[in-house]
């Protein structure tokens, strides 16, 4: 913020000052209206290319959405903007009707309940399985509570059954980095999952998979959907096809259609810039 | 092998076997040094004379001083090629005790002011020596000061994500900054003849044997004690955090952790622990004066780290030992080869053995386990 616009937010009665309004931390997103996720009017520029261009999207609480669009369409730097790993040039970003993504750094986006799944699997490889499902779970950040954080009966069951979901049982004493490629993508979807976050963004979960680990990556995440919020960026129309309920079509930052896969495939101009490729 | 031990604190501690082997062998040394070099008459081949009593306890300041720099360079990639200044910074403390205890008889005689600020017909005590002369004031400075520069020059680094290389870099800045710094009279802290001709340490006298046992002794539990406490840290759920940190820092941000306030938490710790150890060491070598800072000594310190192998702790702590022993040799047979030594030794270590001396060793073993059918 400059100067004068710094100086004026101080002067500006009309709003209260953030620092004010900022929610406490540990606060839930507000989900009242049955929308968990505000994104209006997005712009992200990097040197004079937009990446998102006044990007507009909202996700009802619940859903299972994804998100699909040619390379460059400005997917990876969406999630890039609600987990506050980039910040926009212009817009709003809410979760809930009470938590300002654009206020939060990265651990504040965690902590306030959106978990992100890169597209390269992204585990702690030098951890075992077990530890690593430890380091997400959901619960203190601080570092002396962490310093002095023992694992609850109840929490060593919490992991247990995780493990059993994401099938990871029997390799819980391993490093991480000696999964497979699948593996590996299910133990992060474990960690999402060990983070009880509202909202999950899910960035090519099945690049590089065989067809049954494929076919098992959605039946995970079709399971996960109602309970929390679900947004998957994907390639595969295949697996798009599979579990999608509505599907956005981003192209050149912007939305170019919404709806179900159905009226998806068949609108032209999805089928110009996307499917007809 | 690793995995995740959540039993009692002491197993959880030492349940593996190097820090086990580290910790009883620690013991020993510190018990038996002392009454080797008391009890056993100088013709017994046993016998520990005065000058190796005050050498190794010199070692085991050194060692402490590595487990500072593994605990942050091993556990949580900080790599820091300024943490002697740390050291530094608790060895001036303690020798502004040691002045302070000199007392009237200094050259001057001078009842308060130490001989140089006679010397540089100062009138005055400066502000920060006055408590000094007070023990228990002093020894709070030891860890204070280091805790506090550690802090704030952590603070402006972390909150950037100065990271790696520019770290290393800032902190050899750091580092030379505090030298030039000291070198200058005007300081107050003796100019490039540092703090020195100390009579006595809490009314002891600093050359007799009881003392210079007493301090091996005092080197010894702390080291142990400094060893104890990162062994806590590294095996409790803030030890995986740091090395996800290490490994994988992104991952963690967006896991929830405030990757600043961890580095920032362990570098204070560790710089800490380094204070410690200087002011353990300063009595022992009866001096400390600006070269402590060089960016030479620190670059040396992190070699031991390397050297015993990283990660490890007790690894840190064997490597100081044993490059400081190769030193002791080295620049008594051929004091000019030293420094080529050093270097050599360096490359040779990062090329062959990435994971130190304790490397391997692991290696040497499985090896032979592999050969013995089982």
């Amino acid at each position: 913020m400059k100067t004068p616009a710094l100086l004026e937010s101080f002067s500006d009665r009309s709003r209260v000052f953030d620092f004010v309004n900022r929610p406490a931390a540990g606060a839930k997103p507000d989900v009242r209206h049955g929308t968990i996720l505000y994104v209006e009017d997005i712009t992200v520029s990097f040197d004079g290319f937009k990446a998102l261009d006044a990007l507009t999207l909202y996700v009802d609480a619940g859903e299972l959405r994804c998100i699909i669009g040619p390379n460059g369409a400005g997917k990876t730097t969406m999630m890039d903007v609600i987990t506050g790993k980039t910040r926009p040039d212009a817009g709003r970003a809410w979760f809930g009707q009470n938590i300002n993504l654009l206020s939060l750094d990265e651990p504040g986006v965690a902590q306030a309940g959106i978990g992100r799944k890169f597209q390269k699997p992204t585990v702690f490889e030098r951890h075992t399985v077990h530890e690593n499902l430890e380091l997400a779970m959901a619960g203190a950040r601080g570092v002396w509570p962490v310093l002095l954080a023992r694992l609850s009966g109840e929490q060593a069951a919490h992991i247990d059954e995780t493990l059993e979901l994401v099938g990871l049982a029997e390799r819980r004493h391993d490093a991480a980095g000696s999964l497979s490629h699948g593996q590996k993508q299910w133990l992060e979807i474990g960690m999402l999952l060990m983070q009880e976050p509202e909202l999950l963004l899910i960035d090519e979960p099945v690049a590089g998979m065989t067809p049954q680990e494929v076919e098992r990556t959605a039946d995970l995440l079709t399971r996960l959907a109602g309970k929390r919020s679900v947004v998957v960026v994907e390639h595969d129309m295949e697996f798009v096809r599979s579990i999608a309920r509505t599907v956005t079509v981003l192209h050149e930052g912007r939305v170019l259609a919404e709806g179900p896969m159905d009226t998806i495939q068949n609108d032209p101009r999805v089928v110009e810039v996307y499917l007809g490729e | 092998m690793r995995h995740s031990n959540h039993g009692p604190v002491l197993t959880r501690m030492l349940g593996d076997t190097g820090s086990l082997i580290f910790v009883v062998v620690l013991i020993a040394l510190t018990v038996a040094v002392p009454l080797c070099n008391v009890y056993l008459p100088e013709a017994s081949a046993l016998h520990v004379t005065d000058y190796t009593v005050a050498l190794i306890g010199k070692y085991l300041t050194y060692a402490l001083l590595a487990v500072a720099i593994d605990l942050i360079w091993g556990y949580c990639g900080i790599l820091s090629l300024g943490h002697t200044a740390f050291f530094g910074l608790g060895g001036y403390a303690m020798g502004m005790y040691l002045m302070r205890q000199i007392g009237d008889r200094g050259v001057y005689g001078n009842p308060v002011l130490p001989d140089f600020m006679v010397f540089l017909d100062w009138e005055h005590l400066p502000w920060y020596w006055h408590g000094m002369d007070l023990f228990p004031f002093a020894m709070a400075m030891v860890v204070l000061v280091p805790g506090l520069l550690a802090l704030v020059f952590g603070w402006l680094a972390f909150r950037s994500r100065v990271t790696g290389v520019y770290f290393a870099i800032i902190t050899q800045a750091m580092t030379y900054a505090l030298m030039l710094a000291f070198f200058r009279n005007e300081m107050g802290f003796g100019g490039n003849n540092g703090l020195t001709d100390f009579k006595d340490i809490l009314g002891y006298e600093l050359s007799a044997d009881g003392i210079r046992n007493a301090l091996f002794v005092a080197s010894g539990v702390g080291l142990l004690l400094g060893f104890l406490i990162a062994r806590f840290i590294v095996t409790s759920r803030l030890g995986r955090v740091l090395e996800a940190i290490r490994d994988a820092e992104s991952r963690t941000r967006f896991t929830g952790y405030r990757v600043a306030y961890y580095k920032l938490w362990i570098f204070t710790v560790s710089a800490m622990l380094a204070g410690v150890a200087g002011a353990l060491y300063v009595p022992q070598v009866g001096i400390i004066n600006p070269s402590e800072f060089s960016p030479i000594a620190s670059i040396e310190a992190v070699v031991w780290v390397a050297v015993g192998g990283r990660g490890t702790l007790y690894g840190a702590a064997l490597g100081a030992g044993a490059v400081n022993f190769a030193k002791t040799w080295l620049t008594g047979a051929y004091p000019e080869i030293w420094p080529y030594a050093l270097g050599i030794l360096f490359v040779a270590v990062t090329l062959f053995l990435p994971k130190g001396i304790v490397g391997l060793v692991s290696q040497l073993r499985r090896r032979m386990r592999r050969k013995e059918p089982s």
